[in-house]
Order: C-alpha cells, then sequence, then structure tokens
C-alpha cells in the first residue's frame, strides 16, 4: 500500500455555542461571563487515505462532513488530535469563493484561481480551457452580476477542476448544474483519479460515492460510525437515515425538489378507534406534492418498533416494481398492509422520497408518525407481511 | 512532483509565527493579495466616470478648505498647499488602511470560511488599497511642486524614505491588530472613527509643528515634558518627516514665524529611527496575535 496522502488522527473538534454572544466591548465589560454550551461536533476521528485513493465522506446533516473538511483543508483548528498532509491541496469548499459581481468573468476566474492556490502563470495557461469547459466563451467580459446562477456555477467548478492539485478535497459541490454538465463534472474527476489525485468527496449523493470513490466513512454525530466499501457504508447510511430513533438526529431532511404533503394512518372502521388491534388492515396513506417536475420519485416507509427502534416492516414503491412516471403536482401512494402482525406496543413510522435513479433524498421524515397496537398473539421476529401499493393522480 | 512539497501537520496547538516562513508563505500566496487589492480598486472605481480621480478629491476639498481657513483667520502660511499635503496624503495612508484594515476580515467573512489562505492578506490588502491612492496621489504633489517652481530642498528629501518606511510600518502593526480584534469585538470599528478623529487634530497637519513645540516646550505635567508627551504620537514625527522632506525649510519666510519645529535633520531622524524601531517590535507583537486569533477566524465569523 503507498504512503497515506492525508492521514487524520484522533481528531476532535468542539465548538462553543454562545447564547448571548458578546460581540462588542461593552457586552464584553458588562458581562464579564458569558454562557457558553459546549459542543462536540467531531470525536476523535480518525482514517487515512493512501496517494491516489479517493474516499466518500458520508453522513446527515450535521454529522460533522463538513467541519472534518476545513480543518483538513486548514480553515478550522483542531481541539485535539493531528492532520498530516503530503502535497498541494485545494478545497472546493465552495464554488466560486471569493467571486465578486462586479468584477468580469475573466478577472473572477483569476481571483477565484488565486484563491485556488494557482499562479498568475498557471491561469494563463489554463485559462482557454477554463473557458471551454464552462462554455462562456461570448460572456468573459461581462461582469457577472448578469450571468445567470447555472452560468456562476458553471464559472466556478470549470476553475475549479483546472486546479492542479495533489490533494482535491470537494464539498459537495458536484450537486450542481444540468445532468449534462453533472456528467461532464464527473468525467473530469475520474481523469483526476487516473492521474493519480487523492481525492476527499463529501456529498449527499450516495451512490455517487458508489460510482467513484475507493472508500467510503460515515459520520454520525462526530464520530465514525462505519468506514469501508463504499457499497457497504452507503447500506449503513441508508439504514441510519431510514431506521434508528435518534433524539439529536435530524427529523426532517431532503432536497424538497418533493415534498411529504401529509400522511394518514388507516385502520379499522376509522377515526374512532384509537389503536389498531392487531392482525387489522393497515394503509399508510402518503400525499405527495412537488415543488419541481420529479422525473424517477421512489416512496418508501418504515415501520420501527418504538421499543427497540428495529425496522419491523419497509416497502417502496420501486420494488413493488411501480415506476412513477416524470410529473409535476400532487400524487397519493397507498401502502395497504393487509394484516399488521406486531405484538402490541407503540410503533412509528417514518416516510421518505428520493430519486430512484441516484439515490438523492428529496424529503424524509423519521418517526414523524406513529401508531400504538394492541391484543393478542405473539410474533417474534420480522415475517413476511405482503403489502400492497398503488398510485393514483390527485 | 509530490515530494516537492513538503507534510503539512496541523494541529489543536496555536501555530508559532515563524517571520521568515511566514513571510515567504505569505509570498507565494501573493496573487491572493494582488488580485484582492486589483478587485477592490476596480469595484471602487467602476461604474464611476471620474474613476481613480476620486482619490484625488479628498485632497483637493481639505486643501481648498483648510486654505479658506487659514485666510479667514489671517494666518500668514507661506506654501499652504504643499505643507498641508505633504502630511494629509501621509495621515490618509494611515487612516485609510487602518479603517479597511479593521474591516478586513469581517467584510471577508466568506472567504474566510470557505478558502484557506494567509490571513494576512486580508489587511495587507487594505493596506495596498491604500498605497495606491498614497501613490497617486503623491505622484500629483510631487508634480505640484514642480511646476509650482518651489522645487525640492536636496538635504532635506532625504528623510523622506525613512518617514515612510516608520509610517509603512506603524501602519502595518496598527492594521493587523485592528483586524484581528474587529473579529470578537465589532465596536472596535466605530471607536476607531472617533479615534481618528481625534488623533487627527493631536497631529502636526493643518496646523504648525513649530507653533506646539513654541506653546508645550518647557511646560510640564507631573514632570514630564508635554513637547515630548506630544511627540509620544508616532504620526506626530512622522508626518513632521513628510513635511521636512517636502516643504524642506523650517521657516519659508524670513522675519516670519518658522513654520516646521526648529530642530535639526539630524535630531528629526533620530527620534524617526526610534518610533521605526519601536514600531518593527508593535509589529512583530501584532502580527504574532493576529496569526494566533486568525486560526479561530472561521470559527468566529
Amino acid at each position: 500500500m503507498r504512503a497515506p496522502a492525508l492521514e487524520v488522527a484522533d481528531v476532535s473538534k468542539k465548538f462553543r455555542l454562545y447564547r448571548e454572544r458578546p460581540t462588542s466591548l461593552k457586552a464584553r465589560l458588562l458581562h464579564s461571563r458569558m454562557r457558553a454550551e459546549d459542543f462536540w461536533a467531531l470525536r476523535d476521528v480518525s482514517f487515512d487515505i493512501p496517494e491516489g485513493s479517493s474516499l466518500g465522506l458520508i453522513g446527515h446533516n450535521g454529522s460533522g462532513k463538513t467541519t472534518l473538511l476545513k480543518i483538513v483543508a486548514g480553515i478550522l483548528r483542531p481541539t485535539s488530535g493531528v492532520v498530516r498532509q503530503r502535497g498541494r491541496l485545494a478545497a472546493l469548499l465552495e464554488l466560486g469563493a471569493g467571486f465578486h459581481p462586479e468584477l468580469t468573468g475573466r478577472e473572477n476566474v483569476y481571483l477565484n484561481a488565486s484563491f485556488l492556490g494557482l499562479s498568475r502563470r498557471e491561469t494563463d495557461a489554463a485559462y482557454e480551457a477554463i473557458v471551454a469547459f464552462a462554455e462562456l466563451e461570448d460572456f468573459m467580459d461581462n461582469q457577472v452580476k448578469f450571468y445567470s446562477s447555472g452560468m456562476l456555477v458553471r464559472l466556478g467548478f470549470a476553475v475549479a477542476v483546472h486546479v492542479d492539485p495533489e490533494v482535491l478535497l470537494i464539498d459537495e459541490v458536484l450537486a450542481v448544474g444540468d445532468e449534462a454538465f453533472q456528467a461532464k463534472c464527473l468525467d473530469r474527476i475520474r481523469r483526476f483519479q487516473r492521474d493519480g489525485r487523492t481525492i476527499v468527496l463529501v456529498t449527499h449523493a450516495l451512490d455517487t460515492v458508489t460510482k467513484i470513490c475507493d472508500r467510503a466513512v460515515m459520520l454520525h454525530h462526530g464520530e465514525v460510525h462505519a468506514a469501508g466499501a463504499p457499497a457497504d457504508v452507503v447500506r449503513e447510511m441508508r439504514h441510519v437515515l431510514l431506521g434508528t430513533t435518534d433524539p439529536g438526529f435530524v427529523p426532517e431532511e431532503g432536497t424538497r425538489q418533493a415534498e411529504i404533503a401529509s400522511v394518514e394512518l388507516i385502520w379499522g372502521s376509522g377515526a374512532s378507534e384509537i389503536a389498531l388491534r392487531r392482525g387489522d388492515p393497515l394503509t399508510i396513506q402518503v400525499d405527495v406534492r412537488t415543488n419541481e417536475p420529479v422525473a424517477d420519485l421512489d416512496v418508501d416507509f418504515a415501520i420501527l418498533d418504538g421499543a427497540t427502534n428495529y425496522p419491523v416492516l419497509d416497502a417502496r414503491t420501486s420494488s413493488h416494481g411501480i415506476s412513477i412516471d416524470r410529473f409535476d403536482g400532487k400524487k397519493r401512494v397507498r401502502f395497504r398492509i393487509a394484516s399488521f402482525p406486531y405484538t402490541p406496543g407503540k410503533y412509528w413510522v417514518t416516510i421518505g422520497l428520493s430519486s430512484q435513479q441516484t439515490g438523492r433524498l428529496y424529503h424524509v421524515q423519521t418517526q414523524r408518525y406513529g401508531f400504538d397496537v394492541v391484543d393478542a398473539v405473539r410474533v417474534q421476529d420480522r415475517v413476511d407481511v405482503p403489502v400492497d401499493v398503488e398510485v393514483e393522480d390527485l | 512532483m509530490s515530494d516537492v512539497a513538503g507534510t503539512v501537520v496541523r494541529t489543536s496547538e496555536p501555530a508559532k509565527l515563524r517571520v521568515r516562513r511566514r513571510v515567504r508563505e505569505v509570498y507565494e500566496r501573493r496573487e491572493v493579495l494582488l488580485n484582492l487589492v486589483r478587485k477592490e480598486l476596480k469595484v471602487k472605481y467602476t461604474a464611476s466616470v471620474l474613476g481613480a480621480v476620486w482619490s484625488l478629491l479628498n485632497p483637493i476639498v481639505f486643501l481648498a478648505v483648510f486654505t479658506f481657513v487659514v485666510k479667514v483667520t489671517h494666518n500668514s502660511f507661506p506654501h499652504f498647499p504643499i505643507y498641508l499635503l505633504s502630511g494629509l496624503l501621509a495621515w490618509n495612508l494611515f487612516s485609510v488602511s487602518l479603517a479597511g484594515g479593521a474591516r478586513s476580515v469581517i467584510d471577508n467573512a466568506n472567504l474566510v470560511k470557505k478558502v484557506s489562505f494567509p490571513r494576512e492578506v486580508l489587511p495587507l490588502s487594505a493596506v495596498g488599497v491604500a498605497l495606491v491612492d498614497f501613490v497617486l496621489q503623491t505622484a500629483v504633489l510631487l508634480l505640484f511642486i514642480l511646476a509650482s517652481g518651489y522645487g525640492f530642498h536636496l538635504p532635506e528629501l532625504a528623510i523622506y524614505p525613512l518617514a515612510f518606511a516608520t509610517l509603512l510600518v506603524f501602519t502595518l502593526a496598527l492594521t493587523f491588530w485592528l483586524a484581528a480584534l474587529n473579529v470578537r469585538y465589532r465596536d472596535i470599528q466605530h471607536l476607531l472613527n472617533i479615534a481618528l478623529l481625534v488623533w487627527f487634530w493631536m497631529t502636526p497637519i493643518v496646523y504648525s509643528g513649530f507653533l506646539v513645540k513654541d506653546v508645550l516646550k518647557g511646560r510640564k505635567v507631573l514632570g514630564v515634558s508635554l513637547w515630548g508627551l506630544y511627540l509620544a504620537n508616532p504620526l506626530a514625527s512622522i508626518a513632521m518627516g513628510f513635511q521636512r522632506a517636502l516643504y524642506g525649510v523650517i521657516r519659508p519666510v524670513v522675519g516670519e514665524r518658522p513654520v516646521l519645529p526648529d530642530v535639526s535633520l539630524a535630531w528629526l531622524a533620530g527620534v524617526l529611527a526610534t518610533v521605526l524601531a519601536a514600531s518593527l517590535v508593535f509589529l512583530l507583537y501584532t502580527w504574532r496575535r493576529f496569526f494566533e486569533l486568525s486560526g479561530d477566524f472561521a470559527e468566529e465569523l
């Protein structure tokens, strides 16, 4: 194995969260003692990346991915632990960092490139390629305040991929532009890999991790929750996202391209019955509303045992052979469970909307809904329960 | 290729400032500095009809106002424009650097949070922008001195580099300090405006240095000479240095009261050298403070 290009050893990061941060001398003089709470964004995170390999860093929002990347990039200082890094490093934490609206495209390319560590001469040499990559040949002498957001993103990415670092840190910047441009960006990343560059990729697009990376690390509440082959780590990530209850867990997330408008749990004869009787049919009715047209919606649910947080039953539209075509508007999805066989107690329901192709989450409500089961015979383990699914236009 | 760059180690310890190494690091990223200065100038002057002429407007307005004041108060002040501008331009470099420098880290919060580069670049770029204006204004002043037939006074002119170096080092030192402090205490920039106003009038720019010396000489408060106290303001000796270099003569009109304090060139050079040495020590201190605090800028903003 080659020597690690990047070594992260026992890195922890504590943030102080001030209730009332004195931001002036006056406040400082009046209240000499500040109220602060400690928040550990990272705890004893360790891993290393061999030279020339690509690591995917995943985790839900607030799990510490970006903090870790910033520590590696030298923007934040760790509270304890050490980061060792060899070779020239470029961090793409934001596309077009330092872009100024009053400057022209050309001037912004030079400004942005200098932040990423390119010298003027290097930028001169790469300039034509950058412009061609961004497909903005005719606009380089216009001020960027007249650019569309898509053009800005393209220009930012074009500069970014023309820096020539040995270690490249990328934070969630691939999820930009139209599909053609995204494909181009992925191509570029693959070329970096062929050239033996070391890459750390932070992303929510789990399929990108499995497609591109050699290894993956999943952070959860600032700790390494799983590390290893991308497919395994991604599976674990999906499990955690849709699975466990955790008081600190973000109960809702996603891009909100499509949203869960409402969810109804229907059983028995109607609203009069408080709890579901064991063995009765249960219907989970999910109303979906799009904010943008969605091409490949996949709707899923998971029911978790309230006592153990163990997922006892789940299903998704796609695994039932139902594909929801591109639509814009509202749809209603019904998951019909012929008979709910589990033991009495509390159960939680997690609902998720995601993209069937990319796995990108549109909207997830984790354990937002619950119901109680009463009565009868005991079923211990997961059993095969038929689930009937239907979709209709509203 | 990959072995050319060394290993970077990041730990929880605030890095110790090693001046030579740090200068090299900043120099390696000089492109960022140059681009930031370029950006500032460009943003300042695009979409304005007069462009860079604006940078000349401030001294011209000052000149008009104070010429009027001098006339109205019947003060005889031979070659007043040259006297005023030689001190004022130095003052402008100082005050514009400080005002811009104090805001430099906060104004670029987004960069600080998202990009890694030597943070010194931010206050340095504020000084850089002020320096460009200073050079422009000084060029006009020098042209004026030549065109008006006033001419240069040779031995005195030699003190210019010393005065300029002292001004620059002192300005840098204070700018680093304010830039770092203002991140935590935002009212620094408001305090600064008031402080600068007081400071301006504590410095012989619109009034005669000789007058001050005349009034203060020999007076003492608690055993401290008031003239010495006045000179403890680094800007006082710096302004006197610039005036001595460009205005040249202590007593421009024979029989009239002198304008510049009647001190020897060597004495003034001695004071300036002392201030320069103290400013270098001060710069080392404030740079170190800035360097230590800069590790937390991304968190504080």
